[in-house]
């Protein structure tokens, strides 16, 4: 078999050579950012080099950012320390933003799964509790775009506060954090080649957070704990590169267009979720009818193809797809959902396999329903 | 080194294997990962377990899984998990509670291997381009004049043909059982040798999804107020004391019968679950020599014997097979006549039919007809 070809960076982007060394570097340099001695100095410089270099990614104040454990932990925190006495949560939230609150309320995705701005006006309106709405700003599964400023203009106006989970826009499109006007963000770092265990809160109000992680002072009080300075050092490069190549990424659409063409010219009877929408440029998720998007998963993956049947879950289990029985697909296409999620590192080629290797598998089960 | 009758190139023949946890699919995926084929393992997660279902919305695998696939890992071949809990549901779980409601004694494992094995995953395997689906099965598939035959295990301890006498035809020819030739013990050995990570764990026992053999419990859960109070009468329908629910009754059952005073041993001879009734007797009552079979499945040739044919006549897993007639029709139905009465005959169980070691065929008992 030649070369793994790799289509899953939305669960995880391949890490970049340099933040790799950034690690490496900063790993080896050693020391806790807290000391007061030189090398302690050193670390600490560092951490806040990266901390500027994540802030510019999003165009938030490097003040309001704070280094967390993850993406998980950033949506965790934003939500779970909110004090909000209501929370909302579109229907296609990631786990992390949906298991945070068990009694937050739901609001409803169009058939293209974008989260309808207007059902969340009504729910705000005539409620006079603290309210906090979170909603995405791109799609994991899906890759449809939120229309967050449009949420936050109307969050604004209703007095609620709006937590933005851009975890997998960022790096990917253009983020502004002060035109969208959310009032917190979340980010991973692994998602846009860094490495895995950091993320980031991103507050527009720097003292506005609440703790989940007791113990130390670090990061201004908002988040304890010793802080992975490799790893926050490797971030902070990550988001240095992807934030000098989104117009490189941005012409991920053009060959994500030209696969998706492909695959229905395969079968026209497959269809691509939430093409309609605005999307980011790399992700697609199409349904094969008939085949479940486990036989697909694991099909790809012994041609050597790495993709994804949407978010996977801890124990490598295929779960049931709810981002898109929130969009209403039916049950029976929902199952046969495959998501191919480009990147930096994409040629035509490893697209061309791709489009082969599913043509192979519709062809083979294609007989065996026949 | 083992040979999988396939016709191709060992590296080019892909061979699912199902892999449970255990210690037989594990050895299973050992000798063809071995043998030099293309070796997949796939380990299916059935239901929930105590650890996962305890927390809502758990996305976590049991300890089998986990097993398994450190299992593979050793092995150094691809493993999957795939969630087939809905379809274990609807083809194995429900129809159990169904039957057992019904005053059936059904055997879940047979549905279990010819549905969610034998028709969802082995489909699943065809998709990946596999040329067999290989299982840790205690069964022979034996190459024949007009194609694959199955026959019983060598371990006679072991033999889990009865369990496999619904595999249709076309399934068979895919199937493989790397195990049937092997004793159990020599599966342990086999597995010691390797150090996987299983072969110390003990065997599974009963019904995987009924702990500690708690059928009636598992049957409540699964049809809540299926348990309702009412009597037990003799033969002639005389009052002798009461239960809590006919689903905690079997034919052919001597325990937990509450009723005393008479001087004869009594069993439970059927259960009439509309009356609520469970109808008891002494062992003589017991006794079948003709027993009525639907849904027969018959391996040996493309239909059943349109004559008369002696076979040998399996009621249930832990019975011997026994001498007996085959009178089977064109529907599907058939009627076993056995030279010797049985007293064990349990409508919802199955009666395997064989010739010596092969398995011939084998159908659902539907009623039992008295001498």
């Amino acid at each position: 078999m030649s070369a793994r070809v790799y289509l899953d960076y939305n669960a995880s982007a391949p890490v970049w050579p340099e933040a790799a060394d950034a690690v490496d570097e900063a790993m080896r340099a050693g020391a806790n950012a807290s000391s007061i001695h030189a090398p302690g100095r050193a670390a600490r410089a560092r951490i806040e080099d990266a901390r500027e270099s994540v802030a510019r990614l999003v165009g938030a104040d490097p003040a309001g950012i704070v280094f967390t454990g993850g993406g998980t932990e950033a949506n965790n925190q934003a939500i779970r320390c909110s004090g909000a006495e209501r929370v909302l949560v579109s229907a296609i939230e990631h786990e992390s933003v949906l298991s945070a609150d068990e009694k937050a309320e739901i609001l409803p995705v169009d058939p293209e799964g974008v989260v309808d701005p207007e059902a969340l006006d009504r729910a705000l309106a005539g409620d006079a509790r603290s309210a906090l709405v979170a909603v995405m700003l791109a799609n994991n599964e899906t890759g449809v775009i939120q229309p967050v400023a449009r949420v936050a203009e109307i969050a604004r106006r209703r007095g609620a506060r709006v937590h933005c989970d851009a975890v997998q826009a960022a790096g990917k499109i253009p983020v502004d954090a002060a035109s969208l006007g959310a009032d917190s963000y979340a980010l991973s770092a692994h998602k846009i080649g860094g490495p895995q265990g950091v993320g980031a809160l991103v507050l527009r109000d720097p003292d506005a957070a609440g703790r989940l992680i007791h113990g130390g002072g670090q990061e201004r009080g908002r988040r304890a704990g010793t802080e992975n300075v490799a790893g926050v050092v490797g971030f902070g490069r990550a988001a240095g590169i992807v934030g000098e190549r989104l117009e490189e990424f941005a012409r991920l659409s053009a060959l994500r267009d030209a696969m998706e063409a492909e695959l229905h010219a395969v079968d026209p009877e497959a269809w691509t979720v939430g093409d309609r929408a605005p999307r980011l440029p790399n992700t697609s998720m199409t349904v094969m009818p008939g085949c479940e998007s486990a036989a697909q998963v694991i099909a790809m993956d012994l041609d050597g193809i790495a993709v994804s049947a949407g978010s996977a879950c801890s124990s490598g289990r295929i779960r049931l797809p709810y981002v898109l029985e929130a969009m209403g697909v039916d049950e029976a296409a929902a199952m046969c959902a495959l998501r191919v999620s480009l990147g930096w590192w994409t040629t035509p080629d490893e697209i061309d396999r791709f489009v082969a290797s599913w043509a192979d598998l519709r062809r083979r089960t294609a007989r065996r329903v026949a | 080194m083992i040979s999988l009758d396939i016709d191709k190139p060992r590296a080019g023949a892909r061979v699912v294997v199902a892999m449970s946890g255990g210690v037989d699919s594990a050895v299973t995926a050992a000798l063809v990962a071995e043998a030099g084929y293309d070796a997949v393992g796939v380990t299916l997660q059935l239901y929930d377990d105590g650890a996962a279902s305890a927390r809502k919305g758990a996305c976590c695998a049991g300890q089998d899984i986990y097993d398994a696939r450190r299992v593979a890992d050793a092995l150094g071949i691809p493993h999957y998990v795939l969630d087939y809990r809905t379809r274990f549901r609807e083809s194995v779980m429900e129809p159990f509670a169904e039957a057992y409601v019904a005053g059936e004694t059904p055997i879940p494992c047979v549905a279990c291997n010819r549905t969610v094995k034998f028709r969802d995953l082995l489909g699943l395997a065809r998709d990946l381009g596999a040329d067999a689906l290989a299982t840790g099965h205690y069964v022979r598939r034996l190459p024949g004049p007009d194609g694959p035959e199955l026959h019983r295990a060598v371990d006679a301890d072991r033999d889990q043909s009865y369990f496999l006498f619904a595999t249709s035809r076309d399934q068979l020819d895919y199937l493989r059982f790397p195990l049937g030739g092997m004793t159990k013990d020599a599966v342990r050995r086999e597995a010691e040798r390797r150090a996987l990570p299983v072969a110390a764990k003990p065997d599974s026992q009963d019904i995987c999804f009924v702990p500690n053999g708690g059928y009636a419990r598992a049957v409540e859960r699964l049809r809540p107020g299926a348990a309702e109070p009412g009597d037990i009468v003799d033969l002639d329908g005389r009052r002798l004391g009461g239960h809590d629910g006919t689903i905690a009754f079997t034919v052919g059952q001597r325990r937990g019968l509450k009723v005393g005073g008479t001087g004869e041993p009594l069993y439970v001879i059927r259960t009439e679950p509309e009356a609520r009734r469970v109808v008891v007797g002494p062992r003589a009552a017991l006794a079948r020599s003709e027993i009525a079979l639907g849904g027969l499945n018959w391996l040996a040739g493309a239909e059943p014997p349109c004559r008369p044919t002696p076979v040998q006549a399996r009621i249930r897993s832990a019975r011997p097979p026994a001498p007996a007639t085959l009178h089977a029709s064109a529907d599907g139905t058939a009627t076993v006549a056995l030279d010797t009465p049985e007293h064990g005959v349990a409508p919802g169980q199955a009666c395997v039919l064989y010739d010596g070691e092969r398995v011939l065929g084998g159908g659902w008992i539907r009623r039992a007809v008295r001498p």
